[in-house]
C-alpha cells in the first residue's frame, strides 16, 4: 500500500469493510459481562495497574502537582511494595523535564502529548516544534492528535503527512497517534482512521484526548483492537492500542482486559503492546487491591487526591 | 364480570434515593408475629451494602453542609409525610408485631413524634455542645459538633417502626449520612419508611435501608473502610463483639448495644452525641 495520493488512500479506506455497528455494540457488551473474580481478578488488577498512563492534562497542571503524579507512578501504594508500578506518566511538553527528573531510571516512561492538543489547530511547523520540544526534554513517548477536521472533509493525505513528519520528528521516541474517536461520528471512521494511523508509522492507536464525550468506549476499543489485529496479518507490524478517557473504575478496566484477550488476542497483553490512559482508575485498582489482600472494603480517605 | 386481581407491593432495598433489587437476586419470606406469610423481602448482598456506604458518602458533603435550619425542616417534612400514611403503617406494623390497631396508632403516633422531637434538636445540638473556651492567649477558641461522616446501623429487631425512627433520626439531623440493616424479622415498615424518606425533600443517598441478614452483612460494615461510625443497637452480644473488633481498624464511633431499650423513654441527646466529633478553632485576635 503507499500512499502517492489522497484518491489511492481514499480509494484504500473506502475499500476497508464496514463495521457491523449493531454487532460490534453486542459482541462488546456480551464480552463486558464476563465475570473475574478471585486469583483471576488479582491478576487482572496487577496488569491493569502495569499498563495505566497515568495522566495529569489540565491548564491548572503545577510542577508540584506533576511531582506527585510521577511518584505515585513509581510506587502506587507507597505502603506495599508489592504493587508494581504503572506504564507511564502522561503530562504536557512543558512539564516532561520535571516528570523525567521524578521518575528516572525507575522504568516508567514518560509521554507527553503534542501537536497542539487536544484540538490540533495549528500548522505543521508548529506541531513539528512541539514534538521536537518534548523529545528533547526527555519523552519517551509522544501522543499526538490527528487533524480531524481534515479527516472528516476526506483529505487524508493532509493527515497521512502529518503524522509521518510527526514519527519523523520522535526519532527514537514512540508515537501515540490520538484518533479522538468521539468527533469522528461512525466505526466506520474509526476503523479508516486507525488504518491510517497505522499506514503512516504511528506505534500506538488511542482513542481519545479525554476532552471529548463520548472517549473510550468498548466498542471502538473493540473496532481498534480489530484493525491492529488485521494490520499485523496483513503488513506484518504489530501497533499497539491506548484507550484514554471515561475509564474510571476497576470493572471498566477489566473490561478493556477482556476485549483485548478476546479480539486481538493475549499477545496484546502487555505494558508494551496496551495501555490505559486514566488517572482516577488507579484509586480504584488499589482500593480493590486493598480489598482482596485485606479481605475489608477499603475507603478513598487512605489513598492519594489527585 | 372478574374479581379484580390483588394488586400486591414489592418490597425492594433503598440505596442512593432509589428502590433497586439486591444485586444477589434473592429474597426472603417475611411471616408476620402469628407465623402467617406477608410478603417476600429482598435479602440484600455485601455488594448492596458497599453500593450502599458509596451513595452515603456522595449524599455526605450536601446533607452535612445544608444550614441545620434546613435539616430540621426536612426531618419535620418526614413527620409529616408519616403522619399522612398513618393507616398503612398501622396495619403493617399490627402485622409485623401482632398487635392490636389501636396499640399500632400509639407506636406509630410515637414514631412522628419523634421526628418531630430531633427535627427541633437540628438548630440546638451546637448551642449545647459547643462552647467558647477561654484560652491563656489573644485567641478566641471556639469549639463546634462535627457530624461524623457514614454511620451504620443495626435496626433494633423490635419496634421495626418506632425502633427504626428512633435510631435513624438523630444520627441524621445533625449532619451524619447513614446505611441502615432494617430489623431481619419484620423489615417491611422499614421499607414503606424509606417511600416516606423518597418524597420528603431528603436527599438520595442520606439514608440508605437495606433487608436482609444482619449476621451476614454488618460484618462487612464493621470492617468497611469509607465507615466513620456504627451503631450496632439491634446486634445481639456475640455479633456485637465481632463487629466491635472490626471497626477497631479504622477506629469507627461505636455505638454499643445497651440491652432491652425502652423507647417510649425521653431518649435524651446520647444518640445524637454519640456521631459528633468537636472541632476545636483558634482564632489570633487583633491581626
Amino acid at each position: 500500500m503507499t500512499a502517492s495520493s489522497n484518491a489511492s488512500l481514499r480509494a484504500f479506506l473506502h475499500g476497508l469493510p464496514g463495521v457491523d455497528r449493531v454487532g460490534a455494540d453486542a459482541r462488546a457488551a456480551m464480552l463486558s459481562t464476563r465475570s473475574i473474580k478471585t486469583s483471576a481478578k488479582r491478576q487482572a488488577i496487577d496488569m491493569a495497574i502495569s499498563m495505566v498512563d497515568l495522566t495529569t492534562l489540565e491548564g491548572a497542571d503545577t510542577r508540584g502537582k506533576v511531582r506527585a503524579m510521577c511518584a505515585k507512578a513509581v510506587h502506587p501504594d507507597p505502603a506495599d511494595p508489592t504493587v508494581p508500578s504503572v506504564a507511564a506518566v502522561c503530562v504536557y511538553p512543558d512539564l516532561v523535564a520535571e516528570a523525567r527528573d521524578v521518575v528516572g531510571s525507575s522504568g516508567v516512561k514518560v509521554a507527553s502529548v503534542a501537536t497542539a492538543f487536544p484540538s490540533g489547530r495549528s500548522t505543521l511547523e508548529v506541531k513539528v516544534s512541539d514534538t521536537a520540544f518534548a523529545v528533547a526534554a526527555g519523552a519517551d513517548e509522544i501522543d499526538m492528535v490527528i487533524d480531524r477536521g481534515a479527516f472528516l472533509s476526506g483529505d487524508y493525505l493532509k493527515v497521512f503527512e502529518e503524522i509521518q513528519a510527526v514519527k519523523a520528528a520522535c526519532g527514537e521516541a514512540h508515537l501515540k497517534v490520538i484518533l479522538e474517536t468521539g468527533e469522528l461520528a461512525t466505526y466506520d471512521n474509526v476503523r479508516r482512521a486507525s488504518w491510517l494511523a497505522m499506514l503512516a508509522g504511528g506505534d500506538f492507536i488511542k482513542t481519545s484526548t479525554g476532552k471529548v464525550q463520548p472517549a473510550a468506549t468498548l466498542p471502538v476499543t473493540l473496532v481498534m483492537l480489530e484493525a491492529v489485529r488485521d494490520f499485523l496479518a496483513v503488513e506484518g507490524r504489530k501497533v499497539g492500542v491506548k484507550p484514554a478517557g471515561g475509564i474510571r473504575t476497576t470493572k471498566d478496566a477489566i473490561k478493556m482486559l477482556v476485549l483485548v484477550n478476546e479480539t486481538a488476542g493475549p499477545d496484546w497483553l502487555d505494558p508494551d503492546w496496551f495501555r490505559l490512559g486514566a488517572s482516577s482508575v488507579l484509586n480504584d485498582l488499589l482500593m480493590q487491591r486493598q480489598k482482596l489482600t485485606t479481605g475489608r472494603y477499603a475507603g478513598p480517605d487512605y489513598f492519594t487526591l489527585d | 364480570m372478574s374479581e379484580r386481581l390483588s394488586v400486591r407491593k414489592t418490597y425492594k432495598l433503598y440505596i442512593g434515593g432509589a428502590f433497586p433489587r439486591s444485586e444477589s437476586g434473592r429474597s426472603y419470606a417475611v411471616t408476620g408475629a402469628k407465623g402467617e406469610f406477608l410478603a417476600n423481602a429482598s435479602k440484600a448482598s455485601r455488594k448492596d451494602l458497599r453500593d450502599a456506604v458509596t451513595a452515603a458518602r456522595k449524599a455526605f458533603p450536601g446533607w452535612s453542609s445544608a444550614t441545620a435550619y434546613n435539616r430540621g425542616q426536612i426531618l419535620y417534612r418526614i413527620a409529616e409525610m408519616l403522619e399522612g400514611r398513618r393507616a398503612q403503617f398501622v396495619s403493617e406494623v399490627a402485622e409485623a408485631d401482632g398487635v392490636s390497631g389501636k396499640k399500632a396508632g400509639e407506636l406509630v403516633d410515637a414514631a412522628v413524634d419523634r421526628l418531630v422531637w430531633y427535627a427541633g434538636w437540628s438548630d440546638k445540638i451546637t448551642s449545647l455542645r459547643g462552647s467558647a473556651n477561654p484560652v491563656a492567649g489573644p485567641y478566641f477558641n471556639l469549639s463546634t459538633p462535627e457530624p461524623t461522616g457514614v454511620v451504620g446501623i443495626v435496626a433494633p429487631p423490635m419496634g421495626p417502626l418506632f425502633g427504626l425512627v428512633s435510631v435513624i433520626a438523630p444520627v441524621i439531623v445533625t449532619g451524619n449520612t447513614c446505611v441502615v440493616i432494617a430489623s431481619e424479622r419484620a423489615p417491611l415498615p422499614s421499607i414503606t419508611l424509606a417511600e416516606v424518606l423518597a418524597t420528603s425533600d431528603l436527599p438520595g443517598g442520606v439514608v440508605n435501608i437495606l433487608t436482609g441478614s444482619a449476621a451476614e452483612m454488618a460484618p462487612w460494615m464493621a470492617g468497611h473502610m469509607d465507615v466513620n461510625g456504627l451503631d450496632l443497637t439491634g446486634a445481639d452480644a456475640e455479633l456485637a463483639q465481632k463487629c466491635e473488633e472490626l471497626a477497631a481498624e479504622n477506629l469507627k464511633r461505636v455505638l454499643r448495644p445497651g440491652g432491652k431499650t425502652d423507647w417510649a423513654a425521653d431518649p435524651g441527646t446520647a444518640r445524637m452525641t454519640a456521631f459528633l466529633e468537636t472541632k476545636t478553632v483558634w482564632h489570633p485576635i487583633g491581626i
